[in-house]
């Protein structure tokens, strides 16, 4: 060895791969080649393309049933008869999102002229009004105490305002600004507690909040554009969430390290909306291809499609009723589809809207759903 | 703090930044001017040339940074924790000491943010040479690695011996001196970064039909418990008008509906979900002195889902409480992963607590909960459960009932800040009912 210099600089290539019959010598050598000489792009690609077959193969072998032929021992479901039980007028431009108290009666709605109001949605009375500094607020979201609601849109941001009930005072004052993107906000939600806030954005990325200091507590990078929904898990263990983007795609991934352990990539069109079914097992996605689809993260597959040539229009919003028998899925033709999850058939369509219906909750006990639009309306359903 | 707009390898990219900044240092360390002075070091009986003491190194960065003894402390600890410097003495402990314990650089090759990501099949060559060169020379987190790749990429396995069988053929060939050498910088490599265990590396895909039967399972056994499909009593408050069935299911109601302690049954998940349930159950634990388990499971909770700026304070409390030698509340973990924790406490972050705070779940949910469900602490709360009476339909349909307001939980949560108490306690629920 010359000087030190020298020496650090000299490599050894360990990791030469050879064949059997000692195609390629192994010696010392400055690592400046990565790859091999057959290794050209097209071999790469092939080989990714048969590693790509490879897990479909794998994914397809464990496929013995299909979720319709499963479902032909349950009973069908008989008349179905929802009305609208509220109409929540109050919003001078398009709502284009809401989300539910923990209380089970009230309700956090966004529009587009950057308003924000907190209703209790069972009286009709509209109990705090906030406006924002921007328009188009795509993302609201409840706080699970029920003292703060958080949203945002195209300020980029996510902030967190604590509900006071002192009339004269102005909560835009006590506003706290916790998360900030590059792009649009698409879409948030506090996780166990308020101290925790999880968004996802139109740069992309999601990221997870510490309410308090502001602080990027993980960022999770995967999506190849918009991110514009997510949903947190109900499983046991609570530290996986999903998102759904323009990609098409609907990622799996975990809280905690940042990964994302799974994806699916199966609708023809930007995913609106993602929503686990109640046991945490699966989730469905509404997508502007017209069809909703269910996704079975232990089989690791999507296992129903919920469409009929019928529908046209994309579905924005998805949920499903406590027992996760019901679909619930709001359509950019003004209606709301009802499908029958096990069986995989529409079991009603829901008219009232005046336009597109932009975002769709199922209430925490499960006794009504609520739905948004662009008609400036939101309607309870039950 | 913002988020850069970037597709894939985000992370990544912000990562790189720092490395690159790591790099510049490093080698402005073995500048042959300014830099280090370097000497043969003996480790064992082999001369090992070019390297230096931990001394050395934190003199240097004191010298050339003008910055304290702690922070050159802490800067080169980085620089040991990212893999670009390597201790000869303990290899495995990547912990900077200012004494004269022998370091090394680290060959640009091995470089982080040249070789990122570890390529799996890499880490199986250098685990299987390992296991070749010497039986039961790898380490315990090693041979799980080690059996997990040979199932995760079972296909290649005779590739992975064969290569690793030349590379240490290759290696007998070199002096023993630089064979020293490029052993450790390889494990040093490995030390640095190993792929982490991640959950896709373990997932194990379940038939279609044994799923699809548990949404079966599922909807069957909730069917009752979901208002749109089955209705609920006394009646839907959206359609009746009527707030009964939301008084009578507030969190710490004195006497629950029927429906909602069989729920109790369907899942541990449930049972803590539930207030009332949970403080039922804690009842039932303390009976059985073991309710340290379930205050140990929720401190843990809280831990996770607090305050960033809370994290240290309620770590100490955690391990005061229920882990130290002695401790009030004491909780029986396993010793390995007691082991595990004790160590994690050392650095304290959000997940720290995960192991422990798993094992006590699945101690509860695999032995308490089950015989919780026996007991008669339980059957008696269900036979005290009420079934309300279906309310008759309204002989006048058109006369809407006075719809009732119900305190904010805004308010509520204030009430009790001014009774001291801390804000936003409880969930929303607790006072939905009707003012009168």
């Amino acid at each position: 060895f010359s000087g030190s210099f020298g020496e650090v600089y000299q490599t050894f290539h360990l990791s030469i791969y050879m064949s059997s019959n000692n195609k390629f010598s192994i010696s010392p050598e400055m690592a400046t080649q990565e790859v091999q000489p057959n290794e050209t792009l097209s071999n790469l690609k092939a080989e990714s393309d048969t590693l790509k077959t490879k897990l479909e193969d794998e994914r397809a072998k464990l496929h013995d049933v299909e979720l319709h032929q499963v479902a032909e021992k349950v009973d069908g479901l008989g008349q179905f008869i929802m009305k609208t039980r509220r109409t929540l007028k109050g919003h001078g431009n398009k709502v284009l999102c809401m989300d539910w108290c923990k209380d089970k009666r009230r309700i956090v709605s966004s529009s587009q002229d950057g308003k924000v109001i907190v209703w209790d949605a069972f009286t009709t009375n509209k109990e705090h009004a906030v406006t924002m500094p921007c328009t188009w607020v795509m993302a609201c979201a409840y706080a699970p105490s029920g003292c703060a609601v958080a949203c945002g849109g195209l300020d980029n941001k996510c902030s967190v305002y604590p509900l006071s009930l002192d009339k004269n005072e102005n909560l835009a004052a006590k506003k706290k600004s916790v998360a900030m993107h590059t792009n649009y906000l698409s879409a948030c939600s506090f996780t166990n507690s308020d101290m925790q806030i999880l968004t996802s954005s139109g740069d992309g990325t999601c990221a997870l909040w510490d309410v308090e200091s502001g602080q990027l507590l993980q960022s999770f990078h995967g999506h190849a554009a918009d991110v514009l929904c997510l949903d947190l898990a109900p499983s046991e263990t609570g530290n996986t969430f999903i998102s759904g983007g323009c990609d098409k795609k609907a990622n799996v991934w975990d809280m905690r390290s940042g990964q994302c352990i799974q994806s699916f990539e199966t609708h023809e069109s930007d995913i609106n909306s993602v929503r686990y079914y109640p046991s945490g097992d699966a989730f469905a996605s509404g997508s502007d291809d017209a069809t909703c689809r269910l996704y079975d993260l232990r089989a690791d597959r999507e296992v129903a499609i919920y469409s009929k040539e019928s529908i046209i229009f994309g579905a924005s919003s998805v949920d499903f009723s406590l027992s996760g028998r019901l679909l619930f899925g709001g359509y950019n033709d003004y209606t709301i589809n009802v499908w029958d999850v096990l069986k995989g058939t529409r079991v009603s369509i829901l008219f009232g809207h005046e336009n597109r219906v932009s975002a769709l909750r199922v209430s925490p006990d499960g006794t009504a759903f609520c739905s948004g639009s662009w008609d400036h309306t939101l309607r309870v359903w039950a | 703090m913002t988020i850069s707009t970037l597709t894939r390898g985000g992370a990544q990219r912000e990562q790189q930044h720092c490395l690159r900044k790591m790099e510049r240092v490093i080698i402005a360390m073995q500048d042959p001017d300014i830099g280090l002075k370097m000497r043969n070091q003996r480790l064992l009986i082999t001369v090992i040339p070019h390297a230096m003491t931990g001394n050395d190194i934190m003199e240097w960065l004191i010298q050339k940074y003008n910055i304290t003894d702690e922070e050159a402390g802490h800067l080169g600890g980085l620089l040991v924790q990212y893999g670009y410097i390597y201790p000869l003495k303990e290899p495995r402990s990547l912990i900077l000491r200012s004494d004269d314990s022998p370091y090394r650089f680290q060959t640009p090759y091995f470089w982080t943010s040249s070789r990122w990501p570890a390529s799996e099949l890499d880490y199986a060559i250098y685990l299987a040479k390992k296991n070749i060169r010497k039986q039961g020379e790898l380490v315990d987190y090693e041979k799980q690695n080690y059996n997990l790749l040979h199932k995760r990429i079972n296909h290649t396995w005779d590739f992975v011996v064969m290569q690793a069988r030349e590379q240490i053929r290759a290696s007998k060939q070199r002096r023993k001196a630089d064979r020293i050498v490029l052993e450790c910088q390889e494990q040093a490599y490995w030390l640095v970064n190993k792929p982490c265990n991640r959950r896709a590396l373990v997932r194990n895909r379940v038939k279609s039909s044994i799923c699809l039967e548990s949404f079966m399972k599922f909807c069957d056994q909730y069917h009752q418990h979901d208002p749109i499909m089955s209705g609920c009593l006394p009646s839907n408050p959206w359609i009746s008008d009527d707030t009964t069935h939301w008084t009578i299911n507030t969190d710490l109601v004195g006497t629950p509906t029927r429906l909602r302690v069989e729920r109790w049954s369907f899942s541990f998940m449930e049972l803590l979900n539930d207030c009332l349930g949970r403080r039922e159950f804690m009842t039932y634990l303390e009976k059985e002195f073991s309710g340290e388990n379930l205050c140990f499971w929720e401190a843990c909770e809280d831990l996770r889902h607090g305050e960033s700026s809370k994290i240290i304070l309620k770590v100490e409390e955690v391990y005061k409480t229920f882990l130290s030698p002695g401790a009030a509340r004491w909780v029986n973990i396993d010793s390995k992963t007691m082991e595990r924790t004790l160590e994690g406490i050392k650095q304290p972050h959000r997940f720290v607590m995960d192991d422990a705070q798993m094992h006590i779940y699945f101690l509860m949910k695999k032995d308490s909960y089950p015989r919780y469900l026996k007991s008669d602490l339980y059957k008696n709360m269900l036979s005290k459960a009420i079934v309300p009476q279906e309310t008759k339909k309204s002989v006048f349909p058109f006369m809407r009932r006075q719809r009732h307001s119900s305190p904010s939980p805004a308010m509520v949560s204030q009430a009790t800040e001014d009774n001291g108490k801390a804000k936003g306690a409880g969930p929303a629920a607790t006072n939905s009912g009707t003012l009168s």
